[in-house]
């Protein structure tokens, strides 16, 4: 864009960790996007988590009413949003005040000075104006009249100053791309294309952007202007993807592969219900999303639906995980496919909604009454939860009982680039469905194999039969209350989930296959553990650390005791009070679990996860 | 195929032994469905029956054909995704009142706004009875019960005041003990198109019997209860002389000969009225008890206006398949 960025030096970095933060008006979920968007496009691996307030619209300039967006970007393999950050672009006091905790010292932190008023500073509860007072020497403070410098640019728009104002967000990424050395074309296609019938708002957008490119070329203050390399990835087509995104993709993807229909029934909760509003949109492609009237009945329909025929889903939070938990006792009873989504927040009761935790495993291992088990499978991260939701479906219908899939509202609104998988690279799903009259019909006759029954569907002439929660008879299917009966189908049901353990991955380790330390995940702290890893043994060459994430729960895969044995020590990381810790010990009690447990609402940090390595490994 | 099956009521009872209290009106209703389901042309196999828990909700074990046996107060929900899975089959609820008011009273109100087609039988019988004798929502103020020994203190739904309330299009009723009455109901809700509430009045003989004795009992039936026809008089009692008018705002019982009224004096019944005002008064009166299909107004269903908006995707939205939608926005290649 312009010749004078070559003047200037530039600097080669591996990633960087921007978190832009404003108003929830400010638009700072757009302009992460742009951001992330542009540098996936061009190369960069990334890794993005949004946050914002649990208020729709909160004060304007109160402190819970911040909203921002961290992006990782990075020349080599991106794991995680990133902790620390290298640069905060803060759109006003109270976002400077909320965030600056989290930025190194020495680092530089954008803001506009002309949000810095006596009234913004005293709704953000400063005393003094800390771009003034001295309190932020420790950072390299760029403050720019961005508002202001947005509106002389866009002075001959004929917009009036709040359309203006509007605008000051894409100064602000504007300055950032130069300041990454990033084309802003995408981000120029985006707009043209989002606001194509808004020719002006195109018109101011694109300038503001430009106004903010061309500033941050020419000022001063910022003198360098950083490159991080394109990364190297697997050969492919690749898009951003959203977890809660993926892991409605991924059903589809099944349903598709399996030749069945899509039935979702869901209510609104946060952080699930992305996929609600994701599947709703594919109705024309063989998709029923039916958005009931509370969770229960969202589940109770999905059953209903199964037992029709169709691959059917709940989609939820903790809170309605609870709802559902006599339902999905009678889908193990009825013993019908039915995936069972759980994005997990931070508990209990309503807790920390718009927070990510782990504290639900125990709940999808255990929140039944009677004797229920379920698969229980975990996505580790954004992208995986295409595959995940995937093997959920083919899990459920291939064994005729159902999977809880767990991720978290940290996957489930993060987002990376994802090698996209069409359907002929996914494995086949193969069904018991029966649709045509068959002699010798007994509607609970296992597969001797999975020990699935079939799943004769209505309208299918000559196999009536009722199903339902009251004991059943193991062959014909009707009421049985003989004590052997049940003792027997009780045993059936649990070994019909033990028996999945043939039909998963065993379990792999990374980096270092035995030696002093094995980190032990499961879920949507993957990331955070294998950045820790990595960085750990960078730092000491020497030690042997081992990581085994998992993505099966129930039940776990081959391999647990011998991989567990090659290490000296085992630690279990969780966003929890150490409930997968809690579940290898009663199953494999042979071995010590080092729990780290944290419940702050927060993801997994790599600095606190490798002083907790070294405590195990060095006693330091 | 060109023969079309003729079943009779034998075809649709199953091989259980059916378990319910001797004398029960739970039988009735059984041996009506039995007997109405042949006269509907359905075949068997399209037909599902799904319940809740509750004395009433074994019902689906007792039919020959595919049925859920559910969870307390979810028939509705079921149903729903039932229906929505496959519009296609036939999709009946057998539930009772604690199941549909109570624990269930949501989707129950959910399911009839949606205006889904589900022919939903309300057995009613004012009382819990599998689990021995509780109040329901539908129990009367003052009634002794396990659960209200000195009186229940808790005001009752009037079922089809709460369908009505809900903007039910479709509301019957009959007396338990009235086989052939319910027979012609339950061809009615297979037949209409939507939601089809049939309560029916049920005694329980253990825990609440006698509750419609004064209605149902046959020494007085004829003078306590309207059955109402669409297009007919709302004409009753043992000489067919009583019927009913209207005065102000109120129905009224008048006699034929008395006053100078004559038959056509007395209102006429019409089922089809999209303004339910004289459907609730209907409901709502108690000498006589108003019986046979109330309201029966057509409009589109939850399945048709499912359809027309995915014909409307269809339409709009541009991308036509999952590859299409894999690769649809910024995409970029790794070489």
């Amino acid at each position: 864009m312009s010749t004078d960025a070559l003047q200037k030096d530039t600097k080669n970095i591996d990633h960087v960790v921007i978190r832009f933060v404003g108003d929830s008006g400010d638009g700072m979920q757009l302009t992460g996007t742009q951001f992330s968007t542009s540098a996936a496009l061009l190369g960069n691996d990334v890794a993005t988590f949004p946050n914002y307030p649990s208020e729709i619209r909160a004060p304007q300039g109160s402190l819970y009413g911040v909203s921002g967006f961290q992006v990782n970007i990075g020349a080599t393999e991106i794991n995680t949003p990133g902790d620390d950050l290298d640069v905060l672009v803060a759109m006003n006091p109270a976002a400077l005040k909320t965030n600056i905790k989290d930025l190194k010292p020495g680092n530089m932190v954008i803001v506009d000075s002309d949000a810095f008023t006596r009234t913004n500073l005293q709704k953000a509860k400063y005393d003094s104006n800390p771009l003034e007072d001295g309190s932020l020497s420790n950072y390299n403070v760029v403050a720019v009249p961005m508002t202001s410098l947005t509106r002389e640019a866009l002075k001959d728009t004929g917009l009036d100053s709040k359309s203006m104002t509007r605008s000051k967000n894409m100064f602000a990424l504007g300055m950032l791309y130069w300041l990454y050395s990033k084309d802003p074309k995408y981000t120029e296609e985006f707009l043209r294309k989002k606001f194509k019938k808004k020719p002006k708002v195109v018109e101011a957008n694109i300038k503001a952007l430009k106004a903010g490119y061309n500033f941050a070329d020419t000022l001063e203050l910022m003198p360098t202007h950083y490159k991080v390399a394109p990364a190297h990835k697997e050969k492919g087509t690749y898009r951003i993807i959203m977890g809660n995104q993926a892991t409605a993709w991924g059903l589809m993807a099944a349903a598709k592969k399996s030749g069945l229909e899509l039935f979702l029934g869901s209510y609104p909760i946060t952080p699930a219900t992305d996929i609600l509003h994701e599947l709703v949109k594919w109705r024309h492609l063989d998709v029923s999303a039916f958005q009931a009237e509370d969770e229960i009945a969202g589940i109770s329909s999905a059953i209903g639906a199964s037992f029709a025929g169709k691959l059917a889903v709940t989609t939820t939070s903790g809170p309605g995980l609870a709802l559902k938990g006599e339902a999905i006792g009678l889908a193990i009873m009825l013993e019908i496919p039915l995936v069972i989504v759980n994005v997990q927040r931070g508990g209990p009761s309503t807790g920390l909604p718009t927070k990510t935790e782990q504290s639900d495993l125990m709940q999808a291992m255990y929140g039944r009454n009677g004797e229920s088990p379920a698969i229980v499978i975990a996505a580790k991260s954004p992208a995986d939860s295409y595959d995940m939701a995937f093997e959920a479906a083919k899990l459920t219908l291939e064994h005729m009982t159902p999977v809880i899939l767990l991720t978290d509202g940290y996957i489930g609104n993060g987002s990376e680039p994802w090698r996209i998988k069409k359907l002929d690279e996914m494995p086949d799903i193969k069904t018991y469905q029966i649709t045509e009259y068959m002699e010798d019909f007994h509607p609970y006759k296992r597969d001797p194999e999975t020990l699935a029954r079939p799943w004769a569907i209505p309208g299918t002439p000559g196999l009536e039969h009722v199903i339902g929660g009251l004991e059943k008879d193991k062959i014909e299917g009707t009421v049985s209350h003989d004590p052997l009966n049940h003792e027997e189908m009780v045993k059936l049901r649990a070994a019909k989930v033990r028996k999945v353990k043939d039909f998963i991955p065993a379990l792999q380790t990374e980096f270092d296959q035995e030696g002093d330390l094995l980190v032990v995940g499961w879920g949507g702290t993957y990331g955070s553990l294998k950045t820790a890893v990595r960085s750990y043994k960078e730092e000491n060459p020497d030690a042997k650390v081992g990581l085994a994430h998992f993505s099966y729960i129930n039940p776990l895969p081959h391999g647990v005791a011998k991989t567990f044995s090659k290490f000296k020590k085992i630690i279990v990381p969780e966003l929890n009070m150490g409930q997968f810790a809690d579940l290898l010990r009663m199953t494999y009690p042979q071995f010590e679990y080092n729990k780290y447990d944290k419940v702050q609402g927060l993801p997994l940090g790599t600095e606190e996860l490798k002083k907790e390595f070294n405590r195990l490994i060095k006693g330091e | 195929m060109t023969t079309k099956i003729k079943y009779t009521f034998k075809d649709f009872a199953s091989d259980q032994d059916v378990r319910w209290c001797p004398g029960c009106d739970d039988y009735v209703i059984l041996r009506s469905i039995q007997k109405a389901l042949p006269e509907t042309g359905r075949k068997k196999e399209d037909i599902v029956f799904i319940s809740g828990i509750g004395c009433s909700s074994r019902f689906p074990y007792y039919m020959d054909n595919y049925g859920i046996h559910g969870i307390h107060g979810r028939a509705a929900a079921i149903a729903t995704g039932t229906k929505l899975a496959n519009p296609n089959l036939s999709v009946w609820v057998a539930s009772g009142d604690g199941d549909s008011m109570a624990i269930g009273g949501n989707h129950f109100i959910h399911a009839i706004r949606r205006n889904i087609n589900l022919n939903y039988i309300l057995f009613n019988n004012e009382i819990y009875g599998l689990t021995k004798g509780q109040f329901s929502p539908t129990s009367l103020l003052g009634q002794i019960t396990k659960s209200s020994p000195y009186g229940n203190d808790q005001a009752p739904f009037n079922p089809g005041e709460l369908a009505i309330g809900a903007h039910a299009k479709f509301f019957a009723r009959a007396a338990g003990n009235d086989a052939k009455l319910q027979t012609k109901l339950y061809i009615a809700a297979d037949k209409h198109k939507g939601l089809a509430l049939v309560e029916i009045l049920q005694n329980c003989v253990i825990f609440n019997d006698g509750a419609y004795k004064s209605i149902a009992d046959k020494s007085v039936k004829d003078d306590m209860q309207l059955v109402v026809e669409h297009g007919k008089p709302m004409i009753f009692g043992k000489n067919k002389d009583k019927g009913l008018v209207l005065d102000g705002m109120k129905l009224k019982v008048v006699t034929i000969g008395e006053n100078g009224i004559t038959e056509d004096d007395i209102l006429v019944h019409d089922a089809h009225e999209p303004d339910p005002t004289l459907h609730l008064a209907l409901i709502n009166m108690n000498e006589p008890v108003v019986m046979g299909v109330i309201r029966a107004v057509e409009e589109k269903t939850l399945e048709e206006r499912e359809e027309e908006v995915t014909e409307y995707a269809k339409k709009v939205n541009p991308i036509k398949s999952f590859d299409e939608l894999l690769f649809s926005g910024q995409t970029f290649e790794v070489e």
